[in-house]
């Protein structure tokens, strides 16, 4: 620092010299702000789901086996899913009513893709629980649907929000008819 | 009066409350280091980088394992294969530790050659064996983790040691074990402890830095900086010679990383454990060879498991076994022969410790072991009486205004 022989004065007062120093220091910066990126990526990337993870991103299920009013429950994405055999009693309650007055507001066959086959993902969406009304003798809520034990959500025949504090209808999960008895989830 | 050092009104007024700029700014500014230390002083902040790098990629490698007998090893195949980027930060991992112990090499025998272990350091240098030591068990369990073949075995051979102790020897590889052989338990202590010492390690490190930063510095021609004349503050200075050094590491740890990730790793770890069959010819990991020479070298099992910790507890005693007034290498011309001759030494009982243990190997390692304990334990005691050292500059300052003079 303390070099006596060059002339500091001239360099310190000179603007184009401290300019170019700036800029030096500048992008030094930058490039070390782009090397720690750069670092910083895979070791945050590393929580994403993994590609096992996402190889299990579909699940296929036969439906013929579920008779008229059964319910039964798969697995997919780690997540409960309801498939609904429902009767033609349920069906009508479901289209019964008029969908403008829900909380979210939605028409029964928006939600299906035969009317006798609902499949909802079996999770509530107030804070993620798992629905009762599946088994036989399970309360099934005021709405003879599905009714939400930790926080007293009631979801009807159609699994739309009717009652509680849940915000949402329960979510209708992406899936197709591979074949008549077939559908794969994801 | 510190807080009018900082222009920025919040960092002042923190400051004012909690002095943690004021203390970051004396370590920077104000604390004198000598002006003339070389490359070799950049060792203990690549060390330190390492730990570092050590536990960021190991904290996240976490995340991705399963202890468990039965799903270590295909749970590091799983980070090897499917987790995002998991290939790379296991790699780091696995290679970022040789380098640890490549660099805490290079500083250990940085500190034998310029006698940074002598008055007033002696703590600072027992520290740094302090932190030796928790690294080798810290490396070793974490090699253990992968449940390779290796890894068992290693595990095995490595917990037998205890074995040679007289009497209680059976009951504490049993308590070691947490069972009758290395199995679940075992693996999950591993585990366990694997992931605390590296943080015990961190805990370590300050202490060797305050007791660093009590006298500075030693440097290369071993003798006391008599003032400001002789000193420079680390930043600028310092911090960008260690710069300079830490991009060759990184440059150095990505070649590795990327081009010959298993080239000090070994082949049989990528097959899952086995209890029923043992390697053919079984090794630890390269940077415990000399150690495992020196073992294998004593025809005797408890004399062989006392040999291997001694060689490492001598180095404790090292600032009284060499009572030489003269510090540095530099100037003292007969020690150096011997300094090149242990370091050649050791060399050769990494060698060896690689070697099947039979034939000229085991002779070989015998005479190196021997020559080992002669250094330190013979050696050394009689250089610090006869040895005649060369004459010591004034000062730090004056050999270097000597050349410039000479040069001009």
């Amino acid at each position: 620092m303390a070099n006596t022989n060059s002339k500091p004065a001239k360099s310190a007062t000179d603007p184009r010299e401290v300019g170019r120093r700036d800029f030096i220091v500048v992008a030094t910066y930058a490039m070390g702000a782009v090397g720690a990126a750069a670092v910083a990526w895979p070791l945050i990337n590393q929580m994403n789901p993994a590609a096992d993870t996402l190889a299990l991103a579909s699940t296929e299920v036969d439906v013929s086996k579920i008779a008229e009013g059964q319910a039964i429950t798969v697995t997919w994405r780690g997540k409960p899913v309801f498939i609904r055999h429902r009767t033609a009693d349920e069906i009508a309650r479901a289209n019964a009513i008029d969908s403008a007055e829900l909380r979210d507001p939605q028409e029964d066959e928006a939600r299906v893709q035969k009317p006798e086959l609902l499949v909802l993902v079996g999770v509530c969406t107030h804070l993620g629980c798992v629905p009762l009304g599946q088994k036989t003798g399970e309360v099934k809520g005021e709405y003879d649907g599905w009714f939400c034990p930790c926080h007293g959500s009631h979801y009807d025949t159609s699994g739309r929000i009717r009652k509680g504090p849940a915000p949402t209808n329960l979510e209708v999960p992406p899936y197709t008819f591979l074949s008549d008895a077939v559908i794969r989830i994801g | 009066m510190s807080a009018e050092k900082f222009s920025n009104p919040v960092v002042r007024w923190i400051d004012h409350r909690l002095p943690v700029f004021s203390m970051l700014d004396h370590e920077k500014y104000d604390y004198p280091v000598p002006k003339n230390l070389n490359y070799f002083w950049n060792f203990g902040v690549l060390a330190g980088l390492a730990l570092v790098i050590m536990i960021v990629t190991g904290i996240v490698l976490a995340m991705n394992y399963t202890a468990h007998v039965d799903h270590a090893f295909s749970s590091v195949e799983r980070i090897m294969r499917d987790v995002n980027h998991g290939w790379l930060i296991r790699y780091i991992h696995m290679n970022a530790a040789s380098f640890f112990f490549i660099v805490v090499y290079i500083h250990i025998f940085r500190g034998l050659y310029y006698g940074s272990y002598k008055a007033p350091r002696e703590l600072l240098w027992m520290l740094g064996v302090v932190i030796f030591l928790l690294m080798m068990a810290t490396a070793f369990m974490g090699y253990v983790l992968p449940w390779g073949q290796m890894s068992f075995w290693g595990a095995t051979v490595i917990t037998n040691l205890f074995s040679a102790i007289p009497i209680v020897g059976e009951s504490i590889v049993t308590f070691l074990w947490g069972g009758f052989s290395v199995d679940n338990p075992t693996l999950n202590r591993f585990f366990s402890l694997h992931y605390l010492m590296p943080f015990v390690i961190a805990g370590v490190v300050v202490l060797h830095i305050v007791a660093l930063h009590r006298f500075g510095s030693n440097n290369p021609i071993g003798i006391d900086a008599k003032g400001p004349q002789d000193t420079i503050s680390f930043h600028p200075y310092y911090t960008i010679k260690d710069m300079v050094g830490i991009a060759m590491f990184l440059l150095l740890l990505a070649v590795a990383v990327f081009f010959f990730p298993n080239a000090m790793g070994h082949p049989d770890n990528y097959i899952p454990a086995n209890p029923m069959q043992t390697p053919a010819h079984i090794v630890p990991e390269w940077y415990f060879l000399p150690f495992y020479a020196i073992l294998r070298a004593v025809p005797d099992k408890l004399g062989g498991v006392l040999l291997m910790f001694a060689a490492i507890f001598v180095l404790f005693i090292l600032p009284w076994l060499d009572r030489s007034p003269v510090r540095s290498a530099r100037f003292r011309p007969v020690f150096r022969i011997f300094f090149w001759l242990l370091f050649i030494d050791c060399i050769a009982l990494g060698y060896l410790g690689g070697k099947p243990a039979e034939g000229v190997y085991v002779v070989l390692s015998r005479i190196a072991t021997v020559w080992y304990f002669l250094h330190f334990l013979v050696i050394l005691p009689m250089l610090s009486v006869f040895e005649t050292t060369k004459p010591l500059p004034k000062s730090i300052s004056e050999p270097v205004l000597a050349t410039a003079k000479g040069a001009a």
